[in-house]
């Protein structure tokens, strides 16, 4: 009898305990959610709406997305910072694949300390460095331009090296042995066997190159910030609100559309970014 | 068997020729090549001369002139020095327990949703995504007084809100609110760490008479310890390094239309924004007192060196459990 009870008390509290974690859940996305959504009713909103306390459209004005390319040339920003990711992504994949193998797959002396100093150059605030690299570039006359930030990933990103290395460290050693024993080069091994197989990570790894130097705001600030034309979307944005600050609308808008492209990257490749994050920290 | 066997006489067979481990050493090299010359570019050499900047008065047009230890003594009688110092400061103490506790959190109750997973955790990781420019106006639109809506939540219990962005008490919080909607990435870490716990462990507690929340403090806390530990020390580094966010919200909430040429507005409002990143940008390309930010670069290197020098700690001894796994 009492074991039955038992048993109905703990139904009883399996079931509570199922209401309070989901609605807690719920809760927990819609805190998540809820900013975008205040961002995104704000940006369909009249100009004079946007300054008031209601929160829902009067009028639904879907020409602000289309109005904010008249106040500022974000096209051009856009191609600025589409040449930044893009070609920053390229290089480091060129030099990050050859590199992070090296220290995963080949055994030679003093491998250790040379990933030590990966992790510590992947810790170093960019600000410790800057003063004597604008000297670099600024003598070179390349200050003005994105090349200061695109050339540094052709040869060396610290944090590529280091998630490319925990991926390919999960490939079978026998993979690469078996190749080597069938004649091939540590190139040949390389290029047919690590690359196809570490697809997956190199995705992860390519998209979050993409996403940082879409992101980064440092980097344009210090060597474009005198030169609106070579401006990235991210400074570009930092601008537009104190440009237009009366037009909340506006700003919003432009807001959601420096969004997109991560979003769209996402929602695509979702299941590379969560392996990406998971293989950023330690597994514990 | 006879697998291992091979790979053994693999391994054995490869220093024994001379021919092929010269080749070997060359393969290495050209592996790296690029990555060791960039190293050297981009951070071997600036750090060096970011130390050696820091003893002279330069500023990029004049040469660098030798000054000694001025700019070190300097710093102790630059009041905006402390201040940055004290805002980051702030930073670490407050963003890293934050952080970790809140990403702990919202991890923890993921981890024991039965159903919707992949909806709350994508919907939690999205404003991660955001450009920290763009999550911070974001914030800066729900933050705004007045009529902004937060205000009309705090409205409806009879709250008045503070001037937010505006507010010198309110600033740092409020970038806090920020970093918090954006630390997507660690709780997707730390939700991983506990999806991995056995779950044997907690049939065997269960078993015990453990509830809920004994065996999350007995088995879950413990079992992601390190991946918490990783989560302190990387936030610390976040906090050292924290810019963007306060350049955003100091201009924003001063109104003012150039955040490039604009030095009044670095650390609005009454410097509660300006961090020790900030300060250092506005000394060396605003003011260009490059030595003295050259010094100030020292500083952070010195106290960001000794964080990494945990968290690399950390990592080794995990990478170490990874490569001696069998198997490996």
């Amino acid at each position: 009898m009492t074991a039955v009870l038992d048993h109905r008390r703990t139904n009883w509290k399996s079931a509570l305990d199922w209401v309070a974690v989901h609605s807690l859940g719920l809760a927990l996305g819609l805190m998540f959610a809820l900013p975008i959504v205040f961002v995104f009713l704000t940006a369909v909103m009249s100009d004079n709406q946007a300054f008031t306390k209601d929160l829902w459209p009067h009028e639904w004005h879907w020409g602000n997305f289309l109005e904010v390319f008249d106040k500022a040339p974000l096209l051009k920003y856009l191609g600025n910072s589409m040449l930044y990711s893009l070609l920053a992504t390229a290089g480091m994949l060129l030099s990050s694949i050859p590199a992070a193998y090296a220290l995963a797959k080949l055994q030679w002396r003093g491998r250790n300390a040379v990933f030590l100093l990966v992790v510590g150059a992947m810790m170093l605030p960019p600000q410790v460095v800057a003063v004597p690299l604008y000297d670099t570039w600024s003598s070179l006359g390349l200050t003005g331009t994105l090349w200061p930030l695109i050339v540094p990933y052709f040869l060396f990103d610290a944090f590529s090296i280091f998630l490319l290395r925990q991926f390919i460290l999960t490939i079978p050693q026998s993979y690469v042995d078996a190749a080597r024993v069938d004649g091939c080069t540590e190139f040949q091994a390389l290029v047919r066997i690590v690359v196809p197989m570490a697809r997956p990570g190199i995705a992860a790894t390519a998209l979050f190159c993409f996403l940082y130097t879409w992101n980064d705001y440092f980097g344009p600030l210090l060597y474009t910030g005198e030169r609106p034309d070579e401006w990235t979307l991210s400074l570009a944005l930092s601008s537009f609100k104190g440009m237009h600050h009366v037009q909340w609308n506006l700003a919003m808008a432009v807001t959601l559309l420096i969004m997109v492209p991560a979003v769209v990257l996402f929602v695509f490749a979702q299941r590379s970014f969560v392996k990406g994050i998971t293989f950023t920290g330690v597994k514990g | 068997m006879t697998a291992t066997l091979e790979r053994v006489d693999v391994v054995r067979a490869a220093p024994a020729r001379g021919r092929s481990r010269a080749r070997h050493r060359w393969t290495v090299l050209a592996f790296l090549a690029p990555a060791i010359l960039g190293f050297l570019l981009f951070f071997g050499y600036p750090l060096v001369a970011t130390i050696g900047f820091s003893f002279t008065k330069y500023d990029l047009i004049n040469p660098p002139e030798w000054i000694g230890l001025e700019n070190y003594s300097y710093m102790v009688t630059d009041k905006l020095f402390r201040t940055a110092v004290y805002n980051t400061l702030w930073f670490v103490v407050v963003l890293t327990v934050a952080r970790v506790v809140f990403a702990l959190g919202v991890a923890s109750v993921i981890a024991r949703l039965k159903s919707g997973v992949g909806l709350v955790r994508t919907l939690c990781y999205l404003p991660s995504l955001a450009p920290p420019v763009a999550a911070t106006l974001v914030f800066f639109l729900v933050m705004r007084p007045n009529d902004g809506p937060l205000d009309a939540f705090l409205g409806w219990f009879g709250i008045e809100g503070p001037l937010w962005f505006a507010d010198p008490a309110w600033a740092k919080p409020g970038i806090t609110a920020v970093m918090l909607w954006v630390s997507g990435d660690l709780m997707i870490i730390i939700l991983a760490a506990i999806l991995d716990v056995p779950q044997e462990q907690y049939e065997a507690a269960e078993l015990d008479g453990a509830g809920p929340v004994r065996r999350w403090w007995h088995i879950t806390l413990p079992s992601i310890s390190p991946v918490l530990m990783f989560g302190v020390v990387n936030s610390i580094i976040l906090a050292l390094q924290l810019f963007t966010q306060a350049v955003v919200a100091g201009s924003a909430a001063s109104g003012s239309a150039d955040v490039t040429g604009n030095t009044k507005i670095l650390g609005f409002p009454e410097n509660s924004t300006l961090t020790f990143p900030v300060w250092l940008y506005t000394q060396g390309f605003r003011y260009f007192d490059m030595g003295y930010a050259a010094a100030m670069a020292t500083v952070l290197f010195v106290v960001s060196f000794a964080a990494t020098a945990v968290l690399v700690q950390r990592m080794r001894k995990a990478s170490y459990q990874e490569e001696g796994g069998p198997g490996a």
